[in-house]
């Protein structure tokens, strides 16, 4: 399980160097963590300014007496006030692994905590949920798991009308969710799904931020497409939620970000995409990276996601795989790319990675395919010059990616063949002559332009 | 980089499709050795293609730290009472009062004074506890609905739904939501149903609606019942939210 609790806890002033040397290991750790199917993180709630009049700013590990010191004044104490502060101070040293673990080994002070939880008092219960959230969010397991006896009470009060509560709630059974399979075996048969349904008609945007948060993590899980999605997609949870990532000024990023992680987790496993079709899902996404992208006009104008692509290079894999879906099977939206003269800004892309390259040359190749019509607004152009670019290169798949391009060209814009032949083309060729992957097609080619 | 011209135009011209340009394949296209066919990938979930975009997630998730709720935060305003009748709680911020008055306040049965978490415990609660009508009914068909939300079972007792909410639902077999009956009947004043008796360590804690108070809480019979479940009119909950959200159910239940 996954550890940089550094990140939220590291002390100011930390050079700019140290912080990202450190975000580079911790990308380096996740992506570990990922080939190995063990990708946890959690979500904090946590008041971070400094607590105010009782002494001193960071808190210190609590020992067992301490502990049950809190617990009973908490539970037994005359003032309101002296219970509370008990609360509060557990709570503080709760932050601790050390104390939570502590906490944990002692009999019968989950049971304590669960009690007040659920007793009568307002602030008391609200106190003992930050507790519990604070447990839920360790990384050790036994910690976290031993939270499990209070998640029948965590669902009943999503049905309730406290927001703050509400809330806190949700973040921690988010936390458990993500902790282990076990809390998960638990969960539904106890009514999740059904508490989440109902909870997603909260106005409260905090309270959707954490049942969106929630939702992802049950929605990553390893067994969710057979034990989870199903469910879900039953509910009435998809169409809430793309109602909350529709465009427009009401759109709110910490909530979207949230739900379109969920929607990403339900639509990659693949379970009932034609379902969310139904919903309206292709138009609500296309609506929306246009309205990111900063752009009202039609979804019918794929070229416009290009310039969100400029603006994020990181995205341009994602961003391509989406173009290369719609312009596959469709005439129209390869005609729109040729109008819009999208060609050129696409041709730029190229030099960015392997990846990109193989990408772009593939959406060309779906534009090209489509025959003479198509490629004739491809040539004359800037294409063939960046093709005969892209052959100086050693990567078999962008090469290859190149081949495929040409032959299509060539069958469909013969002129382009000539064009080639007075550019060096054949001395380009040449060098991939003796590549096994490539030879064939590298032949054929040479062939076909000399033919013409 | 800037917009090419034509998408300038087209977006100056408004939304329409061009007209497509005509489809006409050649047999010859993507033949061996070539191998070229348009089609429309998809990635699994485990697959590569989608690493950056999860570690980003997760950095996301380790990184972001939400406020926690109350406490030096929010905005304190003059300071004021809970207008319940017998509630003398006093409070210095909105969200404080509204926790307090959706926890205490809000499911509140209007026979025994009992809070509830939910709308939906309290109208379970008030058919098998105060309507005689139940307990007729109850004789000859199942009554006690499960508490699960969206579980529509229902039980000719409550020990029977009790062993369903463990076994099927898995629920703690002392949930302290879910107190069978006491034999002396819907006018009976005994301590709040929160807390269960038997439970280690645990307090009988009050009713107390107020927690200055000294006295005992009230006999049902001679007080004032409180009619009024839903949000009074004078209070507005800040946040932009309509009053708490909706609920489907009509809590103004009368004698």
């Amino acid at each position: 399980m996954l550890s940089p609790r550094q990140g939220l806890l590291r002390p100011v002033g930390c050079g700019v160097e140290e912080l990202r040397r450190r975000r580079r290991e911790r990308e380096a750790a996740l992506r570990r963590a990922r080939r190995e199917q063990q990708l946890v993180s959690k979500r904090l709630l946590r008041d971070d300014t400094p607590e105010e009049a009782e002494g001193g700013s960071v808190a210190s590990i609590l020992g067992e007496a301490e502990i049950q010191q809190f617990l009973w004044l908490a539970q037994r104490g005359t003032e309101e006030k002296e219970r509370e502060g008990a609360l509060v101070s557990l709570r503080r040293g709760l932050q601790h692994p050390e104390t939570q673990q502590t906490f944990i080994r002692l009999e019968g002070s989950m049971r304590t905590l669960v009690g007040l939880l659920t007793s009568n008092h307002a602030l008391l219960q609200l106190e003992a949920a930050r507790c519990l959230h604070e447990l839920s969010h360790s990384e050790q397991s036994e910690v976290a798991e031993a939270c499990l006896p209070a998640t029948s009470y965590l669902l009943t009060y999503l049905a309730g009308h406290s927001s703050d509560l509400i809330e806190l709630c949700l973040y921690t059974l988010g936390n458990l969710i993500v902790e282990s399979e076990a809390g998960r075996r638990q969960l539904l048969p106890q009514g999740i799904v059904p508490a989440l349904a109902s909870c997603i008609q909260s106005p409260h945007l905090p309270v959707l931020e954490a049942l969106g948060y929630a939702l992802s993590q049950l929605l990553q899980a390893k067994e969710a497409p057979k034990k989870i999605i199903p469910s879900v997609l039953a509910s009435s949870i998809p169409q809430h939620m793309l109602r909350l990532l529709q465009p427009g000024p009401k759109l709110n990023p910490g909530v979207a970000v949230e739900f379109a992680w969920c929607l990403h987790y339900i639509i990659c496993s693949q379970v009932n995409n034609a379902l969310l079709i139904t919903h309206g899902a292709v138009s609500t996404l296309g609506l929306l990276l246009l309205y990111l992208a900063g752009s009202v006009q039609s979804p019918e104008d794929a070229g416009l996601e290009l310039f969100l692509l400029q603006k994020h290079p990181s995205l341009l894999p994602e961003g391509l795989w989406l173009l290369n879906n719609l312009t596959a099977n469709s005439p129209s939206i390869c005609t729109s790319l040729l109008s819009l003269d999208l060609i050129k800004p696409l041709l730029q892309l190229l030099p960015v990675s392997n990846v990109v390259s193989v990408l772009v040359l593939t959406v060309l190749c779906n534009v090209a395919e489509k025959g003479p019509a198509y490629c004739w607004h491809l040539w004359p152009g800037p294409l063939l010059s960046s093709l005969l670019d892209t052959l100086a290169l050693s990567d078999t798949d962008v090469v290859g990616q190149s081949l495929e391009l040409l032959q299509l060209l060539f069958l469909y814009r013969p002129e382009a063949a000539q064009a080639f032949l007075q550019q060096s083309g054949l001395q380009a060729l040449k060098r991939h002559e003796e590549e096994a992957q490539l030879q064939d097609r590298v032949l054929a080619l040479q062939q076909t332009a000399l033919h013409r | 980089m800037q917009l090419p011209p034509a998408v300038h135009a087209r977006l100056a011209a408004g939304p329409g499709a061009a007209e497509p340009l005509p489809v006409e394949r050649d047999p010859a296209a993507g033949a061996a050795p070539f191998r070229f066919a348009a089609r429309l990938v998809r990635f699994p979930r485990e697959h590569e293609f989608f690493e950056e975009g999860d570690v980003q997630r997760h950095l996301y998730l380790q990184d972001v730290l939400t406020g926690v709720a109350g406490v030096p935060e929010r905005p304190r305003v003059p300071e004021f009472t809970c207008q319940m009748a017998g509630c003398c709680q006093v409070f210095d911020t909105l969200e404080d009062y509204e926790h307090h008055y959706h926890t205490l306040h809000r499911n509140v049965c209007s026979f025994c004074k009992r809070a509830f978490p939910s709308g939906h415990l309290l109208d379970i609660h008030i058919l098998e506890w105060h309507d005689s009508l139940f307990q007729v009914l109850s004789e000859r068909q199942d009554m006690y609905q499960c508490l699960v939300e969206g579980c529509t079972e229902k039980f000719k007792t409550s020990k029977d739904r009790k062993d369903h909410l463990v076994r099927h639902h898995l629920y703690p077999g002392d949930f302290r939501f879910d107190k069978p009956k006491k034999a002396k009947g819907p006018a009976s004043p005994v301590a709040a149903m929160q807390v269960p008796t038997e439970a280690v360590g645990d307090d009988g804690d009050t009713m107390e609606v107020c927690s200055d108070h000294m006295t005992p809480p009230p006999e049902p019979v001679g007080e004032k019942r409180t009619s009024r479940h839903r949000i009074p009119s004078t209070i507005c909950f800040g946040q932009g939210a309509s009053r708490g959200f909706k609920s489907t159910k009509n809590k103004n239940k009368h004698q």
